[in-house]
């Protein structure tokens, strides 16, 4: 048995590279089917708390599927199916009972491309802390400062807060939708390809937000970019056809991975 | 000739052709508009804009034009069409795309389309055997005396005509609004609802004011159909149980004396102008609404 296995319940082996208590999202026996297609293959996998998490893999192997079943964006898609289930610490994903709208609000969520609200960009990050609670109008306005000073977007934007979102750059826009997500107070942020659509400069703006995030965040975070996943990664999961190959710290993944399909991912095999 | 310059010309060929549809197209309108006017002067030379549009005196034999009953008519029919169909046809676009399962949207989808391609006699005749007598047993509960041909009868017949455009447009709206807005909402700790309420429909304002414009419009112009069931009195409604005479059904019930008398030729056509202007004039200001819409 590999050092970085560990036996779940009901003999199946969990992958988890590090000390059992520290994890936050556990994926257990999950599989998922949209119609006849099988996407998701018995994933059994844990995240640590406040480290920072890439999913790696080729195009269409279920990175997206699986980032999305972890707040149950997959409530969208009446023809999916899922058996087997996520905690978020105690808490099961999947399940009648399930709070699933403060269980949300435990994750913010950064798309592929920046989606900011149909407001202006005081009201993208006042409309999540007005979902959160009841707050003074100054209040407001301090938080509001506060999460776009976070994400180095104060000063851009601190002339024109009345005016709509969709009006700054696509690099700026992404920022806000960091912001937005950060002012709920999350415990994770899922992150699903939050460069791709950024120009180089934006792009490694919000990798350096991820860097020092990762620190009090629990961070899991798709990409395609290699170079990227080294640079900021602690641990990689790495998928391939639906299921998780492996997972192990960054450093050993890239530098000594063990399985076949990794190799090949690696030398550039699938691109 | 080689073949670069057999292939320029072409181009060139296209481009002027091109050119020429679109300039007809813009025409249309303003032919149209000059055609209604320039036949509606006659009626101008003996009376004044003010008298045709506020005189509720209609009497053609002896020259008293007023259009007054016919536009407060066509204005109550329209608006009662609308302030029915419009809240059902954005509840049922709501739901049909957010709510119902893939397979139920597209049975709907196909119910709607075929309602689309009813003629509208046909709703008229409906409206005549169900509707008007429904009409008139309300009016007697209400102790109101009425055969059931009336205004109201006339907005509910109208307000089911218009549902499968309105609903349409809704429905393509709703369905292009981008599914991340929704997941980005959910993700911040919204319902399901607050989401539609506060992303969506902000997002769809601009196409839910064109779709309710288009209804507008088209509810305003329909002819047939609210004919055969709204009274045809002339006289300003009272009540929804009276009777009304909106401006299509003037001009279809009378296009049998054109060419009799000059001046009740002019009227009409001077009824046709309203109904052209009022549309120009709504959509104008639509437009204007949706592009201030679309800010976001
Ligand atoms: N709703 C759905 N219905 C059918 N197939 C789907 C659906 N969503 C995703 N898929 C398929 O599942 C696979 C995984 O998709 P995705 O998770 O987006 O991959 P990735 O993000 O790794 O590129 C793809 O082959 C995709 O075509
Ligand atoms: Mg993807």
């Amino acid at each position: 048995m590999e050092s970085n296995m560990n036996q779940g319940k009901e003999g199946r082996n969990i992958e988890r590279p590090f000390a059992e208590g520290e994890s936050i999202i556990r994926v257990d026996g999950l599989n998922l089917h949209a119609g006849k297609t099988h996407i998701l293959k018995n994933i059994n996998v844990e995240i640590p708390k406040n480290k920072l998490t890439v999913i790696l893999g080729p195009s269409g192997c279920g990175k997206t599927t699986l980032l999305k079943c972890m707040n149950r964006l997959t409530d969208l898609t009446p023809d999916i199916k899922v058996s087997g289930n996520i905690y978020i610490g105690e808490q099961p994903v999947f399940g009648s009972k399930t709070d699933i709208v403060a269980l949300r609000r435990k994750m913010g969520l950064l798309s592929q491309r920046p989606f900011p609200l149909p407001m202006n960009i005081y009201n993208n990050i006042a409309y999540g802390l007005k979902l959160r609670g009841k707050y003074t109008r100054a209040e407001l306005n301090e938080l509001v400062e506060y999460y776009l000073r976070q994400v180095n977007l104060w000063d851009e934007v601190k002339d024109r807060l009345r005016s709509p979102a969709v009006r700054l750059s696509i690099g700026q826009q992404q920022r806000l939708c960091l912001a937005r997500g950060l002012a709920v107070n999350p415990d994770i942020i899922l992150a699903d390809e939050p460069t791709s659509a950024l120009d180089p400069v934006s792009s490694e703006a919000i990798e350096k937000q991820f860097a020092a995030l990762s620190k009090d965040y629990t961070l899991v975070m798709v990409t395609h970019v290699l170079r990227q996943a080294r640079r900021i990664a602690d641990y990689v999961i790495f998928m391939y056809l639906g299921e998780v190959i492996e997972m192990r710290p960054a450093q050993e993944f890239f530098d000594d991975p063990r399985e076949e399909q990794t190799k090949k991912y690696l030398a550039g095999a699938f691109n | 000739m080689n073949i670069s310059s057999h292939r320029r010309t072409r181009d060139r060929v296209v481009t002027v052709l091109t050119y020429a549809a679109m300039v007809f197209v813009l025409l249309l309108p303003f032919a149209l508009f000059v055609g209604l006017a320039v036949k509606s002067d006659l009626l101008f030379r003996e009376h004044s804009l003010g008298d045709l549009l506020f005189s509720s005196v209609w009497r053609p034999s002896s020259g008293e034009f007023g259009f007054k009953p016919f536009i407060v008519g066509s204005v109550y029919v329209t608006l009662l069409a609308m302030l029915i169909s419009c809240p059902i046809c954005l509840l049922s676009a709501i739901h049909i795309t957010q709510y119902a399962p893939t397979r139920v949207a597209k049975v709907v989808t196909t119910a709607i389309d075929i309602l689309a391609g009813i003629p509208s006699v046909v709703y008229g005749v409906w409206g005549m055997v169900g509707v008007v007598p429904f009409v008139g047993k309300i009016a007697g509960w209400c102790g109101i005396q009425s055969n059931g041909y009336s205004i109201l009868a006339g907005g509910i017949v109208l307000s089911i005509m218009v549902v499968p455009f309105i609903l349409n447009i809704l429905m393509e709206i709703y369905r292009t609004i981008p599914r991340e807005l929704t997941e980005v909402s959910l993700s911040l700790g919204a319902t399901r609802w607050e989401t539609i309420r506060d992303v969506l429909n902000r997002k769809a304002l601009p196409g839910i004011l064109a779709a309710f414009g288009f209804g507008f419009a088209r509810a305003f112009g329909e002819t047939m159909a609210v004919l055969m069931v709204v009274g045809n009195v002339v006289k300003i409604p009272e009540g929804l149980f009276d009777p009304g005479y909106p401006l299509p059904a003037l001009i279809a019930n009378s296009f049998g004396e054109l060419g009799s008398i000059p001046e009740i030729e002019s009227a009409l056509m001077f009824a046709a102008l309203i109904l052209l202007v009022v549309v120009l004039i709504f959509n104008a200001t639509l437009r204007w609404l949706i592009i201030k819409a679309e800010r976001y």
